[in-house]
Protein backbone atom coordinates (compact mmCIF):
# COMPACT_ATOMS: atom_id res chain seq x y z
CA UNK A 1 0.00 0.00 0.00
CA UNK A 2 1.07 3.26 -0.69
CA UNK A 3 0.92 6.02 1.77
CA UNK A 4 1.87 9.61 1.07
CA UNK A 5 4.71 11.53 2.40
CA UNK A 6 2.64 13.85 4.52
CA UNK A 7 0.74 10.71 5.66
CA UNK A 8 3.69 9.05 6.95
CA UNK A 9 5.02 11.74 9.10
CA UNK A 10 1.86 12.58 10.85
CA UNK A 11 1.94 8.74 11.45
CA UNK A 12 5.75 9.38 12.87
CA UNK A 13 4.46 11.79 14.92
CA UNK A 14 1.44 10.37 16.59
CA UNK A 15 3.46 7.09 17.13
CA UNK A 16 5.70 9.56 18.99
CA UNK A 17 3.01 10.93 20.76
CA UNK A 18 1.85 7.64 22.23
CA UNK A 19 5.40 6.54 23.14
CA UNK A 20 5.75 9.65 25.31
CA UNK A 21 2.52 9.04 26.60
CA UNK A 22 3.01 5.56 27.83
CA UNK A 23 6.88 5.65 29.08
CA UNK A 24 7.19 9.48 30.79
CA UNK A 25 4.72 8.45 34.03
CA UNK A 26 7.86 5.35 34.42
CA UNK A 27 10.83 7.32 33.64
CA UNK A 28 9.49 9.81 35.94
CA UNK A 29 9.01 7.14 38.66
CA UNK A 30 13.19 6.01 37.65
CA UNK A 31 13.79 9.58 38.18
CA UNK A 32 12.34 9.95 41.57
CA UNK A 33 13.88 6.77 42.53
CA UNK A 34 17.31 7.75 42.42
CA UNK A 35 16.71 11.52 43.45
CA UNK A 36 18.26 12.58 47.07
CA UNK A 37 15.79 13.79 49.24
CA UNK A 38 17.55 17.37 49.04
CA UNK A 39 16.67 17.35 44.91
CA UNK A 40 13.52 16.28 45.48
CA UNK A 41 12.52 19.16 47.74
CA UNK A 42 13.72 21.56 45.49
CA UNK A 43 11.24 23.66 43.66
CA UNK A 44 12.46 22.61 39.91
CA UNK A 45 12.77 19.10 40.04
CA UNK A 46 14.79 17.98 37.03
CA UNK A 47 14.05 14.95 34.80
CA UNK A 48 17.48 13.94 35.22
CA UNK A 49 18.90 13.24 38.80
CA UNK A 50 22.05 15.77 39.37
CA UNK A 51 23.40 13.45 42.17
CA UNK A 52 21.69 9.64 41.57
CA UNK A 53 21.91 8.02 44.82
CA UNK A 54 20.78 4.90 46.53
CA UNK A 55 19.72 5.96 49.66
CA UNK A 56 16.13 5.96 48.89
CA UNK A 57 16.32 2.00 48.28
CA UNK A 58 17.62 1.74 51.80
CA UNK A 59 15.60 4.31 53.60
CA UNK A 60 12.40 2.25 52.02
CA UNK A 61 13.93 -1.07 53.68
CA UNK A 62 14.59 0.48 56.67
CA UNK A 63 10.93 2.35 56.82
CA UNK A 64 8.52 -0.91 56.00
CA UNK A 65 9.18 -4.78 55.89
CA UNK A 66 9.82 -5.25 52.41
CA UNK A 67 11.77 -8.30 52.29
CA UNK A 68 8.87 -9.86 54.47
CA UNK A 69 6.45 -8.50 52.15
CA UNK A 70 8.30 -9.76 48.80
CA UNK A 71 8.88 -13.19 50.27
CA UNK A 72 5.10 -13.11 51.01
CA UNK A 73 4.41 -12.18 47.50
CA UNK A 74 6.64 -14.72 46.28
CA UNK A 75 5.25 -17.66 48.07
CA UNK A 76 1.92 -16.47 47.66
CA UNK A 77 2.17 -16.17 43.58
CA UNK A 78 4.03 -18.90 42.70
CA UNK A 79 1.98 -21.27 45.15
CA UNK A 80 -1.06 -19.77 43.03
CA UNK A 81 0.53 -20.01 39.97
CA UNK A 82 1.78 -23.98 40.62
CA UNK A 83 -1.69 -24.98 41.67
CA UNK A 84 -3.71 -23.41 39.27
CA UNK A 85 -2.20 -24.59 36.37
CA UNK A 86 -2.17 -28.38 38.14
CA UNK A 87 -5.82 -28.66 38.61
CA UNK A 88 -6.70 -26.26 35.27
CA UNK A 89 -4.84 -28.10 32.90
CA UNK A 90 -7.20 -31.50 32.62
CA UNK A 91 -10.22 -29.51 33.09
CA UNK A 92 -9.00 -27.35 29.97
CA UNK A 93 -8.38 -30.43 28.47
CA UNK A 94 -11.66 -31.66 29.09
CA UNK A 95 -13.56 -28.33 28.01
CA UNK A 96 -11.39 -27.98 24.73
CA UNK A 97 -12.21 -31.95 23.91
CA UNK A 98 -15.96 -32.73 25.07
CA UNK A 99 -18.35 -30.42 24.11
CA UNK A 100 -20.67 -31.68 26.62
CA UNK A 101 -22.66 -29.50 29.26
CA UNK A 102 -20.29 -29.65 32.00
CA UNK A 103 -18.22 -28.11 29.01
CA UNK A 104 -20.62 -25.38 28.35
CA UNK A 105 -21.66 -24.60 32.21
CA UNK A 106 -17.83 -23.95 33.12
CA UNK A 107 -17.33 -21.87 29.72
CA UNK A 108 -20.67 -20.05 31.35
CA UNK A 109 -18.76 -20.05 34.07
CA UNK A 110 -15.23 -18.42 32.67
CA UNK A 111 -17.51 -15.33 31.42
CA UNK A 112 -19.64 -15.16 34.11
CA UNK A 113 -16.83 -14.67 37.03
CA UNK A 114 -15.37 -11.70 35.21
CA UNK A 115 -18.52 -9.93 35.90
CA UNK A 116 -18.41 -10.50 39.58
CA UNK A 117 -17.83 -6.98 41.69
CA UNK A 118 -15.22 -8.70 43.76
CA UNK A 119 -17.07 -7.06 46.85
CA UNK A 120 -19.68 -9.50 46.44
CA UNK A 121 -17.10 -12.84 46.31
CA UNK A 122 -14.88 -10.76 49.18
CA UNK A 123 -17.59 -10.90 52.54
CA UNK A 124 -18.61 -14.28 51.74
CA UNK A 125 -14.92 -15.18 51.56
CA UNK A 126 -13.59 -13.74 54.29
CA UNK A 127 -16.70 -15.21 56.72
CA UNK A 128 -15.80 -18.59 54.92
CA UNK A 129 -11.89 -18.41 55.82
CA UNK A 130 -12.11 -16.67 59.46
CA UNK A 131 -14.48 -19.87 60.02
CA UNK A 132 -11.70 -22.12 58.39
CA UNK A 133 -9.27 -19.90 60.50
CA UNK A 134 -7.35 -18.73 57.47
CA UNK A 135 -7.86 -15.22 57.54
CA UNK A 136 -4.74 -13.19 57.99
CA UNK A 137 -2.70 -16.00 56.20
CA UNK A 138 -1.06 -16.37 53.04
CA UNK A 139 -2.06 -20.29 52.76
CA UNK A 140 -5.61 -18.98 52.83
CA UNK A 141 -4.90 -15.96 49.96
CA UNK A 142 -2.63 -18.86 48.29
CA UNK A 143 -6.81 -20.42 48.01
CA UNK A 144 -8.21 -17.49 46.98
CA UNK A 145 -5.63 -16.53 44.40
CA UNK A 146 -5.97 -19.81 42.66
CA UNK A 147 -9.62 -19.21 42.05
CA UNK A 148 -9.23 -15.89 41.14
CA UNK A 149 -6.71 -17.20 38.48
CA UNK A 150 -8.61 -19.86 37.25
CA UNK A 151 -10.84 -18.22 34.69
CA UNK A 152 -8.20 -16.68 32.66
CA UNK A 153 -5.85 -19.67 32.73
CA UNK A 154 -8.75 -22.39 31.71
CA UNK A 155 -9.42 -19.58 28.95
CA UNK A 156 -6.03 -19.60 27.53
CA UNK A 157 -4.95 -23.50 28.52
CA UNK A 158 -8.43 -24.27 26.23
CA UNK A 159 -7.03 -22.21 23.14
CA UNK A 160 -3.61 -24.54 23.71
CA UNK A 161 -5.52 -28.19 23.92
CA UNK A 162 -7.40 -27.11 20.79
CA UNK A 163 -4.09 -25.79 18.84
CA UNK A 164 -3.05 -29.70 19.66
CA UNK A 165 -4.64 -31.29 16.88
CA UNK A 166 -7.14 -34.82 18.31
CA UNK A 167 -6.23 -36.76 15.10
CA UNK A 168 -2.43 -36.86 17.12
CA UNK A 169 -4.29 -38.67 19.75
CA UNK A 170 -6.63 -40.38 17.64
CA UNK A 171 -3.41 -41.87 16.06
CA UNK A 172 -1.83 -42.70 19.38
CA UNK A 173 -4.87 -44.74 20.17
CA UNK A 174 -4.87 -46.54 17.07
CA UNK A 175 -1.52 -47.22 17.89
CA UNK A 176 -2.40 -49.03 21.21
CA UNK A 177 -1.51 -46.33 23.50
CA UNK A 178 -3.91 -46.42 26.86
CA UNK A 179 -6.04 -42.84 27.28
CA UNK A 180 -3.35 -41.95 30.42
CA UNK A 181 -0.56 -42.93 28.14
CA UNK A 182 -1.49 -40.73 25.38
CA UNK A 183 -2.26 -37.75 27.31
CA UNK A 184 1.01 -38.32 29.24
CA UNK A 185 3.44 -38.63 26.41
CA UNK A 186 1.65 -36.94 23.44
CA UNK A 187 -0.30 -34.28 25.05
CA UNK A 188 1.34 -32.83 27.77
CA UNK A 189 4.71 -32.07 25.93
CA UNK A 190 2.83 -30.64 23.42
CA UNK A 191 1.14 -28.71 25.70
CA UNK A 192 4.19 -27.86 28.10
CA UNK A 193 4.65 -24.18 26.43
CA UNK A 194 1.39 -23.25 26.76
CA UNK A 195 0.97 -24.53 30.30
CA UNK A 196 4.77 -22.41 31.38
CA UNK A 197 2.84 -19.48 29.72
CA UNK A 198 -0.24 -19.53 31.52
CA UNK A 199 1.95 -20.17 35.04
CA UNK A 200 3.53 -17.04 34.46
CA UNK A 201 0.73 -15.12 33.83
CA UNK A 202 -1.29 -16.47 37.06
CA UNK A 203 2.10 -15.51 38.82
CA UNK A 204 1.68 -12.08 37.33
CA UNK A 205 -1.74 -11.67 38.58
CA UNK A 206 -1.41 -13.14 41.97
CA UNK A 207 2.15 -10.80 42.49
CA UNK A 208 0.34 -7.75 41.44
CA UNK A 209 -3.15 -8.48 43.22
CA UNK A 210 -3.94 -6.13 45.72
CA UNK A 211 -8.03 -5.77 46.77
CA UNK A 212 -8.23 -9.84 48.55
CA UNK A 213 -4.70 -9.10 50.15
CA UNK A 214 -5.85 -5.80 51.86
CA UNK A 215 -8.79 -7.30 53.13
CA UNK A 216 -7.53 -10.81 53.77
CA UNK A 217 -4.23 -10.06 55.59
CA UNK A 218 -4.05 -7.70 58.30
CA UNK A 219 -1.11 -7.68 60.17
CA UNK A 220 1.72 -6.40 58.55
CA UNK A 221 4.57 -9.19 59.07
CA UNK A 222 1.59 -11.34 56.94
CA UNK A 223 1.58 -8.78 54.09
CA UNK A 224 1.90 -8.85 50.27
CA UNK A 225 4.33 -6.17 48.34
CA UNK A 226 0.89 -4.12 46.97
CA UNK A 227 -0.35 -3.81 50.60
CA UNK A 228 3.00 -2.66 52.47
CA UNK A 229 3.63 -0.32 49.70
CA UNK A 230 0.24 1.47 50.89
CA UNK A 231 2.01 1.80 53.91
CA UNK A 232 4.43 4.53 52.33
CA UNK A 233 1.39 6.59 51.47
CA UNK A 234 -0.59 9.21 53.48
CA UNK A 235 0.94 12.42 54.27
CA UNK A 236 3.87 12.22 52.11
CA UNK A 237 6.12 15.00 52.51
CA UNK A 238 9.12 15.39 49.78
CA UNK A 239 11.56 13.55 52.04
CA UNK A 240 9.34 10.94 51.60
CA UNK A 241 8.72 10.56 48.10
CA UNK A 242 12.54 8.70 47.29
CA UNK A 243 11.63 5.70 49.26
CA UNK A 244 8.21 5.38 47.91
CA UNK A 245 9.42 5.74 44.87
CA UNK A 246 12.14 3.34 45.03
CA UNK A 247 10.26 0.37 47.04
CA UNK A 248 7.40 1.02 44.00
CA UNK A 249 9.95 0.09 41.33
CA UNK A 250 11.30 -2.48 42.95
CA UNK A 251 7.80 -4.49 43.44
CA UNK A 252 7.24 -4.01 39.34
CA UNK A 253 10.41 -5.75 38.13
CA UNK A 254 9.39 -9.28 38.76
CA UNK A 255 6.33 -8.78 36.94
CA UNK A 256 7.68 -6.75 34.32
CA UNK A 257 11.07 -9.25 33.61
CA UNK A 258 8.26 -12.28 33.67
CA UNK A 259 5.82 -10.55 31.43
CA UNK A 260 8.59 -9.59 28.87
CA UNK A 261 9.24 -13.20 28.37
CA UNK A 262 5.99 -14.45 28.01
CA UNK A 263 4.48 -11.21 26.34
CA UNK A 264 4.41 -12.66 22.55
CA UNK A 265 2.57 -16.30 24.41
CA UNK A 266 -0.28 -14.66 25.82
CA UNK A 267 -1.57 -12.35 23.15
CA UNK A 268 -1.00 -15.82 21.07
CA UNK A 269 -3.25 -17.57 23.92
CA UNK A 270 -5.72 -14.63 24.26
CA UNK A 271 -5.55 -14.84 20.49
CA UNK A 272 -6.19 -18.49 19.89
CA UNK A 273 -9.24 -18.65 23.31
CA UNK A 274 -10.74 -15.89 21.95
CA UNK A 275 -10.98 -17.06 17.98
CA UNK A 276 -11.96 -20.73 18.47
CA UNK A 277 -14.46 -20.52 21.54
CA UNK B 1 -8.00 -49.43 30.91
CA UNK B 2 -6.11 -51.40 28.41
CA UNK B 3 -8.97 -53.46 28.13
CA UNK B 4 -11.45 -50.73 27.96
CA UNK B 5 -9.55 -48.87 25.61
CA UNK B 6 -9.63 -51.85 23.28
CA UNK B 7 -13.31 -52.69 23.29
CA UNK B 8 -14.03 -48.85 23.04
CA UNK B 9 -11.97 -48.99 20.05
CA UNK B 10 -13.46 -51.55 18.27
CA UNK B 11 -17.19 -50.12 19.05
CA UNK B 12 -15.81 -46.95 17.43
CA UNK B 13 -12.65 -46.86 15.35
CA UNK B 14 -12.83 -43.44 14.82
CA UNK B 15 -13.65 -40.71 17.52
CA UNK B 16 -16.38 -38.44 16.75
CA UNK B 17 -14.83 -35.16 18.00
CA UNK B 18 -17.91 -33.64 19.21
CA UNK B 19 -20.28 -34.61 21.80
CA UNK B 20 -18.14 -37.73 23.26
CA UNK B 21 -19.82 -38.64 26.28
CA UNK B 22 -17.80 -37.46 30.08
CA UNK B 23 -16.62 -40.85 31.04
CA UNK B 24 -14.97 -41.86 34.50
CA UNK B 25 -11.72 -40.65 33.43
CA UNK B 26 -13.43 -36.98 32.27
CA UNK B 27 -14.69 -36.50 36.14
CA UNK B 28 -11.49 -37.51 37.19
CA UNK B 29 -10.03 -34.72 35.39
CA UNK B 30 -12.61 -31.81 36.12
CA UNK B 31 -13.50 -32.43 39.77
CA UNK B 32 -9.24 -31.26 41.17
CA UNK B 33 -10.53 -27.54 39.55
CA UNK B 34 -14.31 -28.39 40.19
CA UNK B 35 -14.04 -28.54 43.74
CA UNK B 36 -12.26 -25.33 44.15
CA UNK B 37 -14.79 -23.62 41.96
CA UNK B 38 -17.75 -24.64 43.84
CA UNK B 39 -16.31 -23.73 47.24
CA UNK B 40 -14.41 -20.76 46.55
CA UNK B 41 -16.15 -19.28 43.54
CA UNK B 42 -19.94 -20.36 42.97
CA UNK B 43 -20.89 -21.27 46.89
CA UNK B 44 -19.45 -18.03 47.78
CA UNK B 45 -21.09 -15.82 44.82
CA UNK B 46 -25.04 -17.34 46.20
CA UNK B 47 -23.89 -16.59 50.16
CA UNK B 48 -23.01 -13.41 49.19
CA UNK B 49 -26.43 -12.86 47.22
CA UNK B 50 -28.46 -14.60 50.38
CA UNK B 51 -26.14 -11.99 52.84
CA UNK B 52 -27.57 -9.16 51.10
CA UNK B 53 -31.41 -10.07 52.52
CA UNK B 54 -29.83 -10.11 56.11
CA UNK B 55 -28.50 -7.46 58.32
CA UNK B 56 -25.10 -9.56 58.60
CA UNK B 57 -22.69 -7.31 60.79
CA UNK B 58 -18.86 -8.05 61.42
CA UNK B 59 -18.02 -8.63 65.01
CA UNK B 60 -22.18 -9.09 66.21
CA UNK B 61 -22.74 -11.60 68.57
CA UNK B 62 -26.34 -11.97 68.30
CA UNK B 63 -27.42 -14.26 65.22
CA UNK B 64 -27.81 -12.49 61.75
CA UNK B 65 -31.09 -12.54 60.79
CA UNK B 66 -33.35 -12.71 57.22
CA UNK B 67 -34.60 -8.89 56.51
CA UNK B 68 -36.19 -9.33 53.42
CA UNK B 69 -35.51 -6.22 50.80
CA UNK B 70 -34.97 -3.44 53.78
CA UNK B 71 -31.70 -3.63 52.91
CA UNK B 72 -32.35 -2.88 49.30
CA UNK B 73 -34.95 -0.63 50.37
CA UNK B 74 -32.79 1.68 52.75
CA UNK B 75 -29.90 1.82 49.38
CA UNK B 76 -33.15 3.00 47.46
CA UNK B 77 -32.86 5.93 49.51
CA UNK B 78 -29.08 6.14 50.25
CA UNK B 79 -28.02 9.48 48.05
CA UNK B 80 -24.34 8.92 48.82
CA UNK B 81 -24.70 5.35 47.01
CA UNK B 82 -26.28 6.93 44.06
CA UNK B 83 -23.65 9.59 43.72
CA UNK B 84 -20.86 6.69 44.43
CA UNK B 85 -23.02 4.88 41.14
CA UNK B 86 -22.90 7.79 39.00
CA UNK B 87 -19.63 8.57 39.70
CA UNK B 88 -18.77 4.66 38.73
CA UNK B 89 -20.66 5.41 35.34
CA UNK B 90 -18.98 8.25 34.61
CA UNK B 91 -15.45 6.52 35.51
CA UNK B 92 -16.31 3.63 33.37
CA UNK B 93 -17.62 5.11 30.38
CA UNK B 94 -15.02 8.03 30.66
CA UNK B 95 -12.02 5.51 30.99
CA UNK B 96 -13.63 2.90 28.49
CA UNK B 97 -14.57 4.69 25.52
CA UNK B 98 -10.94 6.69 25.33
CA UNK B 99 -9.52 3.86 26.31
CA UNK B 100 -10.69 2.02 22.71
CA UNK B 101 -10.46 4.90 20.79
CA UNK B 102 -6.66 5.57 21.82
CA UNK B 103 -5.86 1.86 21.63
CA UNK B 104 -7.59 1.90 18.09
CA UNK B 105 -5.03 4.48 16.85
CA UNK B 106 -2.32 2.72 18.28
CA UNK B 107 -3.18 -0.51 16.92
CA UNK B 108 -3.35 0.53 13.68
CA UNK B 109 -0.36 2.42 13.49
CA UNK B 110 1.41 -0.75 14.86
CA UNK B 111 -0.47 -2.17 11.89
CA UNK B 112 1.79 -0.46 9.45
CA UNK B 113 5.16 -0.68 8.60
CA UNK B 114 6.83 1.79 10.94
CA UNK B 115 10.09 2.52 12.41
CA UNK B 116 10.03 2.19 16.12
CA UNK B 117 6.92 -0.57 16.55
CA UNK B 118 9.21 -2.83 18.59
CA UNK B 119 9.51 0.25 21.29
CA UNK B 120 5.93 0.68 21.04
CA UNK B 121 5.24 -3.06 21.90
CA UNK B 122 8.09 -2.91 24.71
CA UNK B 123 6.55 -0.22 26.23
CA UNK B 124 3.09 -1.40 26.24
CA UNK B 125 4.61 -3.82 28.47
CA UNK B 126 5.00 -1.35 31.29
CA UNK B 127 1.30 -0.37 31.95
CA UNK B 128 0.63 -3.53 31.62
CA UNK B 129 2.71 -5.59 33.75
CA UNK B 130 2.57 -3.25 36.14
CA UNK B 131 1.20 -3.53 39.85
CA UNK B 132 -2.18 -1.63 40.00
CA UNK B 133 -0.84 -0.11 43.07
CA UNK B 134 2.57 1.12 41.41
CA UNK B 135 0.63 2.80 38.66
CA UNK B 136 -1.40 4.16 41.28
CA UNK B 137 2.02 5.09 43.04
CA UNK B 138 3.40 6.35 40.05
CA UNK B 139 0.66 9.03 38.92
CA UNK B 140 0.83 10.23 42.49
CA UNK B 141 4.34 11.15 41.85
CA UNK B 142 3.31 12.68 38.64
CA UNK B 143 0.64 14.48 39.65
CA UNK B 144 2.24 15.64 43.00
CA UNK B 145 1.98 19.72 43.60
CA UNK B 146 4.54 20.26 43.87
CA UNK B 147 7.37 18.28 43.10
CA UNK B 148 5.43 16.73 40.19
CA UNK B 149 6.31 16.55 36.29
CA UNK B 150 2.97 18.00 35.41
CA UNK B 151 3.15 21.16 37.51
CA UNK B 152 6.53 21.25 36.41
CA UNK B 153 6.01 21.52 32.82
CA UNK B 154 3.13 23.64 33.45
CA UNK B 155 5.46 26.52 34.88
CA UNK B 156 8.62 25.47 32.32
CA UNK B 157 5.93 26.23 29.45
CA UNK B 158 4.62 29.37 31.55
CA UNK B 159 1.22 28.09 31.80
CA UNK B 160 0.62 29.49 35.36
CA UNK B 161 1.47 27.74 39.08
CA UNK B 162 -0.24 24.28 38.16
CA UNK B 163 -2.75 22.53 40.68
CA UNK B 164 -3.16 19.88 43.34
CA UNK B 165 -4.75 17.53 40.68
CA UNK B 166 -5.78 14.85 42.55
CA UNK B 167 -7.76 17.13 45.60
CA UNK B 168 -9.00 19.61 43.44
CA UNK B 169 -12.61 19.11 43.22
CA UNK B 170 -12.78 19.56 39.68
CA UNK B 171 -9.49 17.62 38.81
CA UNK B 172 -9.23 14.62 40.65
CA UNK B 173 -11.57 12.54 38.92
CA UNK B 174 -10.72 13.60 34.88
CA UNK B 175 -7.04 12.95 36.56
CA UNK B 176 -8.15 9.41 37.77
CA UNK B 177 -9.78 8.56 34.42
CA UNK B 178 -6.56 9.61 32.75
CA UNK B 179 -4.70 7.19 34.69
CA UNK B 180 -7.49 4.36 34.09
CA UNK B 181 -6.69 5.40 30.35
CA UNK B 182 -3.06 4.87 30.69
CA UNK B 183 -3.15 1.47 32.61
CA UNK B 184 -5.60 -0.13 30.15
CA UNK B 185 -4.79 0.68 27.01
CA UNK B 186 -1.94 -1.99 26.05
CA UNK B 187 -4.69 -5.05 26.31
CA UNK B 188 -7.13 -2.79 24.55
CA UNK B 189 -4.12 -2.24 21.78
CA UNK B 190 -2.95 -5.98 21.83
CA UNK B 191 -6.56 -7.23 21.25
CA UNK B 192 -7.46 -4.86 18.53
CA UNK B 193 -4.22 -5.71 16.74
CA UNK B 194 -4.61 -9.29 17.10
CA UNK B 195 -7.92 -8.52 15.21
CA UNK B 196 -6.59 -6.60 12.70
CA UNK B 197 -3.83 -8.55 11.68
CA UNK B 198 -6.56 -11.04 10.76
CA UNK B 199 -8.39 -8.65 8.01
CA UNK B 200 -7.80 -9.82 4.96
CA UNK B 201 -4.68 -8.03 3.05
CA UNK B 202 -6.25 -9.02 -0.20
CA UNK B 203 -9.44 -6.90 0.42
CA UNK B 204 -7.47 -4.15 1.63
CA UNK B 205 -5.13 -4.06 -1.79
CA UNK B 206 -8.11 -4.84 -3.60
CA UNK B 207 -9.75 -2.00 -2.10
CA UNK B 208 -6.41 0.23 -2.40
CA UNK B 209 -6.74 -0.41 -6.28
CA UNK B 210 -10.09 0.79 -6.59
CA UNK B 211 -9.01 3.92 -5.27
CA UNK B 212 -11.05 4.04 -1.70
CA UNK B 213 -9.62 6.42 0.34
CA UNK B 214 -8.19 5.78 3.75
CA UNK B 215 -11.84 6.47 6.13
CA UNK B 216 -13.44 4.69 3.30
CA UNK B 217 -11.56 1.92 3.31
CA UNK B 218 -11.40 1.17 7.06
CA UNK B 219 -15.38 1.88 7.01
CA UNK B 220 -15.97 -0.78 4.41
CA UNK B 221 -13.22 -3.52 5.04
CA UNK B 222 -11.22 -3.40 8.09
CA UNK B 223 -14.03 -2.13 10.68
CA UNK B 224 -16.43 -5.09 9.60
CA UNK B 225 -13.58 -7.61 9.91
CA UNK B 226 -12.56 -5.40 13.77
CA UNK B 227 -16.06 -5.08 15.14
CA UNK B 228 -16.06 -8.74 17.11
CA UNK B 229 -12.72 -8.14 18.30
CA UNK B 230 -13.84 -4.71 19.37
CA UNK B 231 -17.25 -5.35 20.66
CA UNK B 232 -15.71 -8.35 23.13
CA UNK B 233 -12.61 -6.30 24.33
CA UNK B 234 -14.68 -2.99 24.97
CA UNK B 235 -17.47 -4.95 27.19
CA UNK B 236 -14.65 -6.73 28.93
CA UNK B 237 -12.69 -3.18 29.54
CA UNK B 238 -16.11 -1.81 30.64
CA UNK B 239 -16.73 -4.29 33.07
CA UNK B 240 -13.25 -4.68 34.45
CA UNK B 241 -13.33 -0.46 34.73
CA UNK B 242 -16.43 -0.65 36.61
CA UNK B 243 -15.43 -3.62 39.35
CA UNK B 244 -11.99 -1.50 39.29
CA UNK B 245 -10.51 -0.87 42.97
CA UNK B 246 -6.99 -0.52 43.61
CA UNK B 247 -5.94 2.50 41.27
CA UNK B 248 -8.46 4.70 42.77
CA UNK B 249 -7.60 3.72 46.18
CA UNK B 250 -4.02 4.28 46.22
CA UNK B 251 -5.03 7.60 43.73
CA UNK B 252 -7.31 9.45 46.07
CA UNK B 253 -9.06 6.89 48.22
CA UNK B 254 -11.90 8.09 47.07
CA UNK B 255 -11.73 12.15 48.05
CA UNK B 256 -11.97 14.47 48.00
CA UNK B 257 -15.15 14.77 49.10
CA UNK B 258 -16.26 11.30 47.53
CA UNK B 259 -15.44 12.94 43.94
CA UNK B 260 -13.96 9.99 43.06
CA UNK B 261 -15.51 7.10 45.52
CA UNK B 262 -16.26 4.32 43.27
CA UNK B 263 -18.86 1.98 43.97
CA UNK B 264 -16.49 -0.28 44.95
CA UNK B 265 -14.99 1.72 47.00
CA UNK B 266 -17.85 2.60 48.59
CA UNK B 267 -19.10 -0.57 49.15
CA UNK B 268 -15.42 -1.78 50.47
CA UNK B 269 -15.69 1.12 53.30
CA UNK B 270 -19.47 0.20 54.31
CA UNK B 271 -18.24 -3.87 54.66
CA UNK B 272 -14.71 -3.68 56.01
CA UNK B 273 -14.92 -0.16 57.74
CA UNK B 274 -18.29 0.29 59.12
CA UNK B 275 -18.60 -3.65 59.44
CA UNK B 276 -21.89 -3.69 57.51
CA UNK B 277 -21.75 -6.96 55.59
CA UNK B 278 -24.96 -7.24 54.48
CA UNK B 279 -25.60 -3.88 53.17
CA UNK B 280 -22.60 -4.16 51.13
CA UNK B 281 -24.01 -7.42 50.23
CA UNK B 282 -26.66 -5.64 48.46
CA UNK B 283 -24.76 -2.79 47.09
CA UNK B 284 -22.69 -5.60 45.29
CA UNK B 285 -26.33 -7.68 44.20
CA UNK B 286 -27.21 -3.94 42.43
CA UNK B 287 -23.61 -3.32 40.58
CA UNK B 288 -23.91 -7.09 39.39
CA UNK B 289 -27.35 -6.19 38.35
CA UNK B 290 -26.25 -3.50 36.29
CA UNK B 291 -22.89 -5.39 34.74
CA UNK B 292 -25.48 -8.21 34.00
CA UNK B 293 -27.21 -6.02 31.29
CA UNK B 294 -23.76 -4.88 29.87
CA UNK B 295 -22.97 -8.69 29.80
CA UNK B 296 -25.91 -9.59 28.25
CA UNK B 297 -25.07 -6.76 25.46
CA UNK B 298 -21.90 -8.40 24.77
CA UNK B 299 -23.29 -11.72 24.32
CA UNK B 300 -25.42 -10.99 22.31
CA UNK B 301 -23.50 -8.86 20.18
CA UNK B 302 -21.43 -11.26 19.62
CA UNK B 303 -23.93 -13.95 18.75
CA UNK B 304 -24.34 -11.60 16.15
CA UNK B 305 -20.64 -11.55 14.79
CA UNK B 306 -21.10 -14.91 13.71
CA UNK B 307 -19.60 -18.27 15.03
CA UNK B 308 -15.94 -17.71 14.30
CA UNK B 309 -15.82 -13.73 16.28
Amino acid sequence: MKTGKGARAGQYLALLAYLVFLAFPFLWLISTAFKPARELGSLHPTWIPKDPTLANLRQAFDEQPLLDAALNSLVAAVGAALIAVLIATPMAYVMARHRTRLAKAATGWVVVSQAFPFVLLIIPLFLVLKNLRLINSVPGLIMVYVVWALPFALWMLVGYVRAVPAELEEAAAVDGAGKARTLVSITAPLLAPGIVATALFAFISAWNEFFFALVLLKTPEKQTLPVVLTHFLGAEGAADLGPLAAAAFLATLPSMVVFAIIQKRITGGMLAGAVKS
Amino acid sequence: MTLASATQRAAKPRLPRKGRPVDHGAWFLVLPALIPILILSVGPLLYGIALAFTDSQSGRTEPTQWIGMLNFQDLLHDTLFWDSFRIGLLWAVGVTVPQFLLALGLALLLNQDLRLRWLARALAIIPWAMPEVVVGIMWRLVYNADAGILNETIRDLGLGDGRDWLSGLATALPAVIVVGVWAGMPQTTVALLAGLQNTPRELHEAAAMDGARAWRRFRTVTWPALKPVALAITALNFIWNFNSFALVYVLTSGGPGGRTRLPMLFAYEEAFRYGQFGYAAAMGCVLVAVISVFLAVFLVGRLRGGEDA
